[in-house]
C-alpha cells in the first residue's frame, strides 16, 4: 500500500492519504467527472426520488400541523418536548463534524481532512437546516417565531436574554451563517475549475456566477488563504460554543435529568461522537458507489473511526457521571430520575442506548474492525440511533416523571412525529444527492495539493 | 286556489285584486287601519296561509305570469302586514337611555335558587348585560351560605348548552305551544267523565309551595287521578327508614357543628346529597386542629370523599354494613347482641367506636347512607336516639318534600298501571324514567301502551322519543318559580334571563293542564300574593324576598321524634339474615360525582371533571379492589361481563385501593343514548343491569372475564407520593406536640441565600393558603374556576393524551396498605412562585412578574414553545395544542365571561389568581381612595369552596386573613426546597385518630 514517494507517508508506516499514482489532472478529472461528465446515474435518481418523496412528507406533515395545532404530534403535559427537540438536538449535532474537520482540523494541520470536509462541510449544512426546522415548528404558533429575535418593535418588547432558547436562536444561526461561508469560500476555487471544464452554457453561466470572477491568481490564493484561515478560527469556538448552549437549554432548567453541570462538555462530545458517525455513514458508500477509493481512503476511515471511539468514551463517562451524581447529591428527585432511567417504563429504551453508544463502539478499537467497512458502516449506524436515544431519554424520560407524582405521564411519538422526523431525513437526503450531483463532493484543489507533484513543485502551482 | 290545508270550511274568498285596490285607496293613518279592518275580515287566514311558500299550493303547481304576479302583489302587500303581527304585545325599551343598575362591563348579581332533585340551593348570579356567566353561593342561605357544589357551578353551561331541546315536537314535527295546549285539553276533556281515572303525571321530587298549589288544583279537579314521583337520587332507604322506626315521614339534618364524633355508615355526606355543601362547611369548622377538633369514622364499601377525610376508615361490603349496625346497636344496648364471628381488629374497631360514641352522648352523629337498606336507617335512628343526639346534632323535622313518597314504589305502580292499560294520559314532566327507571320495570316497553304521552324536559332525551308531545323545559335560570332548600327554606326563583327556546317550566304545564295557561311570573306571584294577602304591601316583600333570594324564617322546625315501641320487631323482621353474609360479589350502584344520575350527562365541565377519587373523567367503570383484582386476575380497563337477575352488562374495570373486597361500584347516569352531543354513549348504563328491588346493592353477582379492554381516561396515572413531602400530615397528638411539623420535614433553603436584594412589593402581594386539614377534594373549585375563566372541554381522547386544561386540578394520593390506604386530596393551582421557574425560561417574555407577586401570563405575547411547562415544577401550566375552545357555536359564546380572554390555539395558559377580580377590586378601591380590603378579592376557587379551604388576599397586609393563614405553624410551601419561594401554600393535613385505635 505504501508509496516510496508519498509526501504524505508518516514514519508511523500506516497506509497514505491519497493512492498512489495520482496526477494534478487525474484528481481534476476524477472529481469533476462526477458532476460535468456522468450525468444523471440510475443509483443517483432512485435515491433521490425517494429522498424527495420523503422531503413531500415533511412539507405535507408540516402543513397539516400548522393547520391544526401541535396536538397532532405526541407532546402533552408533563412531556412537552418530544420528538420535536429530539430531532433538533440530533441534527444539531450530526452537524458538529463538518464544522470540526474543517477548521479544527485545518488549524490543527490534519491533512487527512481534505478528502473529507468539503462533504462533511455540506452534511453539516443540511443538518443545521432540518435541525432549524423543529425549534419553529415545535411552537405553538411558528408564525410569530420572529419574535425571539432582538429586533426594534412597536410592542416595544425585547426577547428574554436570561432564556436559552434565545441564546440558542444566536448560536445557532451563527453557526448556519459561518458554516455556510467556510464551505462557500472553500468552494470557489472548484467552481472556477467546473465554470472553465463545463461544456454546457447554463453550466457556464451559473458556476460562473458562482465562482464570483475567481481567476486563480496569486493575489486571489493570497486573499483566499487569508480569509479561509480567519473563517476557521472563528469556526473553532463555534464547534464547541454551539451544543454547549444547546445543552444550556436543559442544564438551565430545574428538572432532574437536565439539570446537571457536566451537560456543556457532554453535549459537545455527543456531537462530534454523532457528527463523525454520520460522516461515516455517508462516506463508505459514496467512496464506493462513486469509485473514491483512491481519495477517501481506509486510512480516513481509521482515523474517523478513532475519533469516534475517543468521544464515544467521553460520552460513557458522561453516563457513568449523571449517575454518579445523581447519587452523590443526595437529591431524592436526582436519585429517583436516575432508578427511573433504569426500572421505569422507559428502561428498554435506555439499555439500548447503553448498548449503541457505550458497548457497540468498542468494537473500534480492533484495527481489523476500523479497516473493515461492513463493520464500520454498521457502527456507525448504530451510533446514530444512540445518540438519537440518548436525546429521547434525556427530554422525554427526564420529563414524564419530574417533581409531582401526580402529573407523571406517558409519551410516544405519533405517525406525525414519525413523518416528520422522516421527512427531514428527506430533507437531508435530497440536499446531499443535489450537492453530489451539482457541486464536487471532495474538494478539487486541496486533493492537488495532496498528490506527489504538489510537494516537489510547490512553489509554482498555478 | 282553495286552500288545502283547510279543505271543508267553507270561506269567502278574499281576492287579492280587491286587496290591492283597497290598499291603493287608503292614504296615511286610514292605511294602517284598513290593513287591520283587512285583518280582521274572513278569508284572511286563508290568504295568509298562502302568503308562506310551504303552504302556498300555488307555487308547487305550475304558475302562468299572471299567478305568479298576483302571488308576489300579495306578498308585498302582506310583508308588513305579517311582520305587524309578530310584534311582541309587551312594551319594548330602546337601549338609548340604560336601564337602571346596567353600566356596560360590569356585572349584576342577583339572587335565585338551582334545584337539584326538587331540593334548592341559595344562589347569586353574575350577569353580563343580561347574561349569566358565573354562580356562586347565596351567602344569606342556609344551605350554601356563600358556597356550592359542583353541579351548581356547572349548570351555568347547561344553560347554554347548544344541544337542549329548542322547540315543541309532536311526532318530529315541529308545533306551537297553543297546538300543544289544545291537544292536552282534547286528552283531558275524554278524562273528565271518569273524573281523570287514566291520568297519570310523573314528576320528580316537588318542594315548590306553588307547583304544589297547582297540582292539587289539577288532582282535585280529576279526582281520580294520580300523581307519581320518580326521582332517580330520591333518599328512599331514609324514608323507609324513618317511617320504621319513628312511625312517621321525618326528614333528618346534622349540625356537623355540634359533633364531636361522627360515624358514616357508607354515607358520602359530605360528597352527594342535597345538604352536602351546608354539611361540609359544618364539618370543616370542626376540623381545625388549634379548636375542638372533631373525630370521623367512616364505613364503606368504595372510597369517597368523606371516606378519605375520615380519621378510621373501614372498607366493608355494603351489605355488611347492617350487620356492623346492629354490632353496633348490641355494643351500645340498643339492639339484642348478635354474636357473629368477628375478626379481633374489626371488634377492637367497633369497641373503640362504641366506646368513643357513648363518651359523647349529645354530642355524635350517626348518618346512614343513602343507598343503604332502610333497616340501616332505622338503627341510626335508634342510636342516636339512645345517644342522645336527637334535637342536639340531629334534627329531625317534617319532611321537604310536598307529598313524601316512596319513589321506586311510586314508579313501579305507574308501571303496573301501564302494563295493565289503565293510563290513558300520561305527562312526564321533569323527568327522565326511560334512561333512569330500573330495567326490571320496562318502562319504555310499558310506556307504549298509553295512548297520550307528553314530556317536558331541558332534551329531546329517551323518554322525549318515546312520547308524542315533547316539550323544551325551562332551565332554573330562565324560570320563574320557587323550591325549598334541604332544611326548609323556601326561594323564590327568578330567572336571569328570558327562555333561549321558549321552554317551558313544569308550573307552566301543569297550569295549563288546568285549563288556565299563564306565564310562570304570575303564577308564581299570584300564589304568593295570595299567601300574603294579610301581611299587606305585597310589592315590597316582593322586592325584598327576590333581592335577598330567599323567605326568611321559612326552615322547617325541629319536630319531636320518638321510636315507635315495636320498632326493633320492624327491623327484625325486615331483616334478612342471608343479605349480609357477603356471599359472592356485590355490586353496588352510586349517584356519580359528574353526572349525578345521568341529568348532567352533556355538562362537559362535569364530565372532565376528574371524580374524586378515581381520577376517572368520561366513563363509570367497575370499581374493584386491589385484591379482588389480583384474585379474578384482573388489571385496569380490561372489559368484564357483569350479571345479576339474568341481566348482563359489560364494564371496564378500574381498581381502586381501599375498596372492599368482594365488592364491585357502578356509578349510574351514564351510557346515555340521546343525552347530547356531549354525553351520548359515554360509559355504559348501570340501569340495564338494576332491579327495582336492588336498586342500590345486589349480591350475587357474577363476573366474567371478556379479552377485551376498554381506555378510560384519568388526569393522574401515579399514586403514591414516593417518598416526598407533598401532602404532609400529621395526628393531632403529633401536632399539639409540634405545630410545625410540616416546615420540620423538608429543609429549604434560606431566603437571604441570594445574592440579590430581596424584591420589595410595595402596594398589595397576593397569596394563597390551602387547607388540607378540611379540603375533601369535591371538584367545586374546579368548575368554578372553568367557569370563571373561560376555560375549555377537551374530550376523553385529549385527557388520555394528557392535555386536560383546568388550571386547578386536585391530587389524589394513596398512602399505606393498599387495602385501607390513607388518601389525600391536595388542590394545585399555580404556586405563583416568587422565584417563578417559568419566567426566566421564556425567550419572549411572555410570563413575567407583577408587582403585585403574581405570575402573569401574556396570551398574546405567547409564541407557544412549552418550555415554561417543562420548567415548572409543579406542572400547573396547560397548553393548548389544539383549537380547544368552541368559537363557532354561538350560545356557548353567551356563557363566557366577559373579563377573561378567550385563549386560541397555540398558546400557555394557567392559573391567574383570577387577576380581573384582582384588578375590579383595585378599580373600585382607587376610585375610593383606598386600598383593596381584605375580602374584597375572592377567586372564583376559594369563593365556591363549601370547607373554606382556599382562603385568598394580601400578604402585604398584617391583618389580612391569608397573612394570619400563613403565619400558622402548619404552613408549608409545596416543594419549598426547590427555592421556588411559592405565593400558594399549604396547611398541612391534621388527623383526630382515636388513641385506642393506634396500633
Amino acid at each position: 500500500m505504501s508509496h516510496p514517494t508519498n509526501p504524505t507517508r508518516e514514519v508511523t508506516g500506516r497506509p497514505p492519504f491519497i493512492e498512489p499514482g495520482h496526477t494534478f489532472e487525474s484528481v481534476t478529472d476524477k472529481i469533476g467527472a462526477i458532476v460535468l461528465d456522468q450525468g444523471v446515474r440510475r443509483g443517483w435518481l432512485i435515491g433521490f426520488t425517494i429522498s424527495f418523496a420523503l422531503l413531500m412528507l415533511l412539507l405535507f406533515a408540516l402543513t397539516n400541523l400548522v393547520a391544526q395545532g401541535i396536538g397532532i404530534w405526541g407532546v402533552n403535559v408533563p412531556v412537552a418536548w418530544g420528538f420535536d427537540i429530539v430531532n433538533f438536538v440530533w441534527w444539531i449535532g450530526i452537524g458538529h463534524a463538518g464544522t470540526l474537520i474543517s477548521a479544527i482540523l485545518l488549524l490543527l494541520r490534519q491533512q487527512w481532512r481534505t478528502s473529507i470536509n468539503r462533504f462533511a462541510e455540506a452534511m453539516t449544512l443540511f443538518a443545521v437546516a432540518c435541525a432549524g426546522i423543529f425549534p419553529v415548528a415545535h411552537l405553538g404558533r411558528p408564525w410569530l417565531a420572529y419574535w425571539l429575535f432582538p429586533y426594534p418593535n412597536t410592542m416595544g418588547i425585547w426577547p428574554n436574554f436570561r432564556s436559552p432558547l434565545v441564546w440558542d436562536v444566536f448560536a445557532v444561526s451563527t453557526y448556519a451563517t459561518v458554516s455556510f461561508m467556510f464551505w462557500f469560500v472553500g468552494l470557489i476555487p472548484d467552481l472556477a475549475t467546473l465554470r472553465d471544464r463545463s461544456e454546457s452554457r447554463v453550466g457556464r453561466f451559473i458556476y460562473g456566477m458562482l465562482a464570483m470572477g475567481w481567476r486563480g491568481s496569486a493575489l486571489h490564493w493570497h486573499r483566499y488563504e487569508t480569509a479561509y484561515l480567519l473563517l476557521a478560527g472563528l469556526s473553532t469556538p463555534l464547534v464547541v460554543s454551539v451544543h454547549t448552549i444547546v445543552s444550556f437549554d436543559f442544564a438551565v432548567s430545574v428538572v432532574p435529568g437536565w439539570h446537571a453541570t457536566i451537560f456543556p462538555p457532554y453535549f459537545v462530545a455527543g456531537a462530534i461522537y454523532a457528527g463523525f458517525a454520520m460522516v461515516l455513514t455517508l462516506a463508505i458508500p459514496l467512496r464506493r458507489y462513486y469509485g473514491l477509493q483512491d481519495f477517501i481512503t481506509l486510512r480516513h476511515l481509521d482515523n474517523m473511526a478513532r475519533v469516534m471511539l475517543a468521544t464515544g468514551l467521553v460520552v460513557a463517562y458522561g453516563y457513568m457521571m449523571e449517575t454518579f451524581v445523581a447519587w452523590y447529591s443526595a437529591s431524592n428527585y436526582e436519585a429517583f430520575m436516575v432508578t427511573n432511567r433504569f426500572f421505569g417504563p422507559y428502561n428498554k429504551l435506555y439499555f439500548a442506548l447503553i448498548f449503541c453508544n457505550v458497548i457497540a463502539p468498542q468494537l473500534m478499537w480492533f484495527k481489523k474492525l476500523r479497516l473493515h467497512q461492513g463493520w464500520l458502516f454498521l457502527t456507525s449506524i448504530i451510533v446514530s440511533i444512540g445518540m438519537w436515544l440518548e436525546r429521547y431519554i434525556i427530554i422525554v424520560v427526564s420529563l414524564h416523571r419530574d417533581f409531582l407524582p401526580s402529573s407523571w405521564g406517558m409519551y410516544a411519538g405519533t405517525r406525525w412525529d414519525w413523518a416528520t422526523f422522516l421527512g427531514t431525513m428527506g430533507l437531508f437526503m435530497s440536499l446531499l444527492f443535489l450537492f453530489i450531483r451539482f457541486l464536487p463532493m471532495i474538494s478539487i484543489f486541496e486533493m492537488r495539493t495532496m498528490v506527489p507533484d504538489a510537494k516537489v513543485d510547490e512553489g509554482e502551482i498555478h | 286556489m282553495s286552500d288545502p290545508t283547510n279543505p271543508t270550511t267553507p270561506t269567502p274568498a278574499l281576492d287579492i285584486e280587491q286587496v290591492r285596490t283597497e290598499l291603493a285607496s287608503a292614504r296615511g293613518r286610514h292605511y294602517w287601519r284598513s290593513l287591520d279592518e283587512l285583518a280582521s275580515r274572513p278569508g284572511f287566514d286563508a290568504l295568509m296561509a298562502r302568503e308562506f311558500p310551504r303552504q302556498a299550493p300555488g307555487l308547487l303547481e305550475a304558475v302562468d305570469r299572471r299567478q305568479f304576479m298576483q302571488l308576489m302583489g300579495a306578498s308585498l302587500a302582506l310583508a308588513g302586514l305579517s311582520a305587524c303581527t309578530r310584534q311582541p304585545a309587551e312594551t319594548i325599551m330602546p337601549y338609548v337611555k340604560a336601564p337602571e343598575d346596567i353600566i356596560p362591563g360590569r356585572p349584576l348579581y342577583f339572587a335565585t335558587a338551582m334545584p337539584i332533585g326538587g331540593i334548592g340551593t341559595g344562589l347569586l348570579v353574575e350577569s353580563h348585560m343580561g347574561r349569566p356567566t358565573k354562580i356562586e353561593g347565596n351567602p344569606d342561605h342556609p344551605s350554601s351560605l356563600g358556597a356550592t357544589d359542583a353541579f351548581a357551578q356547572a349548570s351555568v353551561l347547561g344553560l347554554y348548552d347548544p344541544d337542549r331541546s329548542q322547540v315543541i315536537s309532536s311526532a318530529g314535527e315541529i308545533r306551537p305551544w297553543n297546538a300543544f295546549t289544545a291537544a292536552l285539553d282534547q286528552a283531558l276533556a275524554a278524562q273528565g267523565s271518569s273524573g281523570g281515572a287514566g291520568l297519570r303525571i310523573l314528576t320528580d321530587n316537588i318542594t315548590s309551595p306553588t307547583l304544589a298549589g297547582q297540582l292539587a288544583a289539577l288532582l282535585t279537579k280529576y279526582p281520580n287521578s294520580h300523581w307519581h314521583q320518580w326521582d332517580p337520587i330520591a333518599r328512599d332507604s331514609a324514608r323507609l327508614g324513618s317511617r320504621m322506626a319513628l312511625g312517621v315521614d321525618a326528614d333528618v339534618r346534622y349540625r356537623f357543628v355540634d359533633a364531636d364524633v361522627v360515624l358514616a355508615l357508607d354515607a358520602d355526606f359530605l360528597g352527594s346529597g342535597p345538604a352536602q355543601v351546608r354539611n361540609l362547611r359544618d364539618f370543616s369548622v370542626r376540623r381545625k386542629p388549634g379548636g375542638s377538633m372533631n373525630r370521623l369514622y367512616a364505613v364503606e364499601s368504595s372510597p369517597t370523599v368523606t371516606g378519605a377525610r375520615a380519621d378510621h376508615r373501614m372498607a366493608m361490603k355494603a351489605g355488611d354494613v347492617q350487620a356492623f349496625a346492629w354490632a353496633l346497636a348490641g355494643q351500645l344496648g340498643v339492639a339484642p347482641q348478635k354474636p357473629k364471628n368477628l375478626s379481633p381488629e374489626y371488634t377492637k374497631w367497633i369497641t373503640a367506636l362504641a366506646k368513643d360514641l357513648a363518651a359523647h352522648r349529645g354530642r355524635s352523629i350517626i348518618v346512614p347512607g343513602d343507598h343503604q337498606s332502610p333497616e340501616v336507617h332505622a338503627l341510626a335512628h335508634a342510636l342516636n336516639i339512645a345517644l342522645g343526639n336527637v334535637g342536639k346534632t340531629v334534627i329531625c323535622t317534617e319532611p321537604v318534600a310536598t307529598q313524601p313518597v316512596y319513589s321506586m314504589a311510586s314508579l313501579k305502580e305507574l308501571v303496573d298501571a301501564m302494563a295493565a292499560g289503565q293510563v290513558e294520559v300520561l305527562l312526564m314532566l321533569g323527568t327522565n324514567p326511560v334512561a333512569t327507571a330500573p330495567a326490571d320495570l320496562q318502562f319504555a316497553e310499558r310506556l307504549a301502551k298509553v295512548g297520550f304521552r307528553a314530556h317536558l324536559g331541558l332534551y329531546d332525551d329517551e323518554t322525549a322519543q318515546l312520547c308524542h308531545w315533547h316539550i323544551p323545559e325551562a332551565h332554573y335560570l330562565e324560570s320563574w318559580g320557587d323550591v325549598r332548600s334541604e332544611d326548609g327554606t323556601i326561594s323564590i326563583i327568578q330567572p336571569l334571563i328570558a327562555p333561549l327556546y321558549d321552554g317551558k317550566t313544569m308550573l307552566e304545564v301543569v297550569a295549563a293542564a288546568n285549563g288556565r295557561p299563564q306565564s310562570g311570573y304570575d303564577l308564581v306571584r299570584a300564589f304568593w300574593g295570595d299567601k300574603r294577602k294579610a301581611a299587606g304591601d305585597f310589592d315590597r316583600w316582593w322586592r325584598t324576598t327576590l333581592h335577598d333570594g330567599l323567605i326568611p324564617d321559612t326552615a322547617l322546625a325541629p319536630k319531636p321524634v320518638g321510636l315507635r315501641s315495636n320498632w326493633i320487631d320492624a327491623v327484625i323482621r325486615m331483616h334478612d339474615d342471608t343479605k349480609d353474609a357477603g356471599v359472592g360479589l356485590e355490586l353496588v350502584y352510586r349517584l356519580d360525582s359528574g353526572v349525578l344520575d345521568g341529568r348532567f350527562a352533556n355538562n362537559g365541565w362535569l364530565q372532565e371533571a376528574p371524580r374524586p377519587i378515581t381520577k376517572l373523567t368520561w366513563d363509570n367503570a367497575a370499581l374493584i379492589s386491589p385484591a379482588t383484582a389480583k384474585r379474578l386476575e384482573l388489571k385496569n380497563e380490561d372489559v368484564v361481563e357483569l350479571t345479576h337477575s339474568g341481566r348482563t352488562l359489560e364494564v371496564p374495570v378500574w381498581i381502586v385501593p381501599g375498596n372492599a373486597d368482594d365488592s364491585i361500584t357502578l356509578a349510574l347516569g351514564y351510557g346515555r343514548k340521546r343525552a347530547g352531543r356531549v354525553g351520548d354513549g359515554v360509559g355504559v348504563d348501570a340501569n340495564l343491569i338494576r332491579t327495582s328491588a336492588a336498586a342500590w346493592i345486589a349480591s350475587g353477582v357474577t363476573l366474567e372475564k371478556t379479552r377485551r379492554t376498554y381506555p378510560l381516561a384519568t388526569t393522574q396515572e401515579h399514586h403514591s407520593m414516593e417518598g416526598r413531602h407533598l401532602v404532609r400530615e400529621a395526628t393531632l397528638a403529633e401536632y399539639t406536640h409540634e405545630p410545625a411539623f410540616a416546615r420540620e420535614m423538608v429543609e429549604e433553603p434560606a431566603k437571604d441565600m441570594t445574592m440579590y436584594p430581596p424584591h420589595p412589593y410595595e402596594g398589595a402581594a397576593w397569596g394563597m393558603t390551602i387547607d388540607l386539614a378540611s379540603c375533601i377534594g369535591c371538584n367545586a373549585c374546579v368548575i368554578a374556576c372553568n367557569a370563571e375563566n373561560n376555560i375549555p372541554v377537551v374530550g376523553k381522547e385529549q385527557v388520555a393524551a394528557g392535555r386536560e386544561m383546568q388550571w386547578i386540578r386536585i391530587d389524589r394520593y394513596f398512602e399505606g396498605a393498599e387495602t385501607n390506604p390513607t388518601i389525600v386530596h391536595q388542590p394545585v393551582p399555580c404556586m405563583q412562585c416568587e422565584n417563578a421557574p417559568c419566567e426566566v425560561v421564556c425567550p419572549v417574555n411572555a410570563t413575567v412578574h407583577s408587582s403585585e407577586g403574581l405570575n402573569d401570563m401574556v396570551y398574546n405575547r405567547c409564541v407557544g414553545t412549552k418550555y415554561c411547562s417543562n420548567n415548572c415544577p409543579y406542572k400547573v401550566r396547560r397548553f393548548n395544542f389544539f383549537k380547544y375552545q368552541d368559537w363557532t357555536t354561538e350560545s356557548l359564546k353567551l356563557a363566557r365571561n366577559p373579563d377573561v380572554t378567550v385563549r386560541s390555539y397555540g398558546v400557555m395558559e394557567k392559573c391567574t389568581y383570577c387577576v380581573q377580580r384582582i384588578s375590579q377590586a383595585r378599580i373600585v378601591a382607587r376610585r375610593e381612595d383606598r386600598d383593596v380590603r381584605d375580602g374584597e378579592v375572592v377567586t372564583a376557587c376559594s369563593q365556591a369552596c363549601p370547607a373554606g379551604s382556599i382562603v385568598f388576599g394580601d400578604l402585604n397586609d398584617p391583618e389580612s386573613r391569608v397573612a394570619k393563614q400563613k403565619a400558622d405553624a402548619r404552613n408549608y410551601s409545596l416543594l419549598g426546597d426547590l427555592n421556588t419561594r411559592p405565593r400558594t401554600t399549604y396547611l398541612a393535613s391534621v388527623r383526630n385518630p382515636n388513641p385506642e385505635l393506634e396500633s
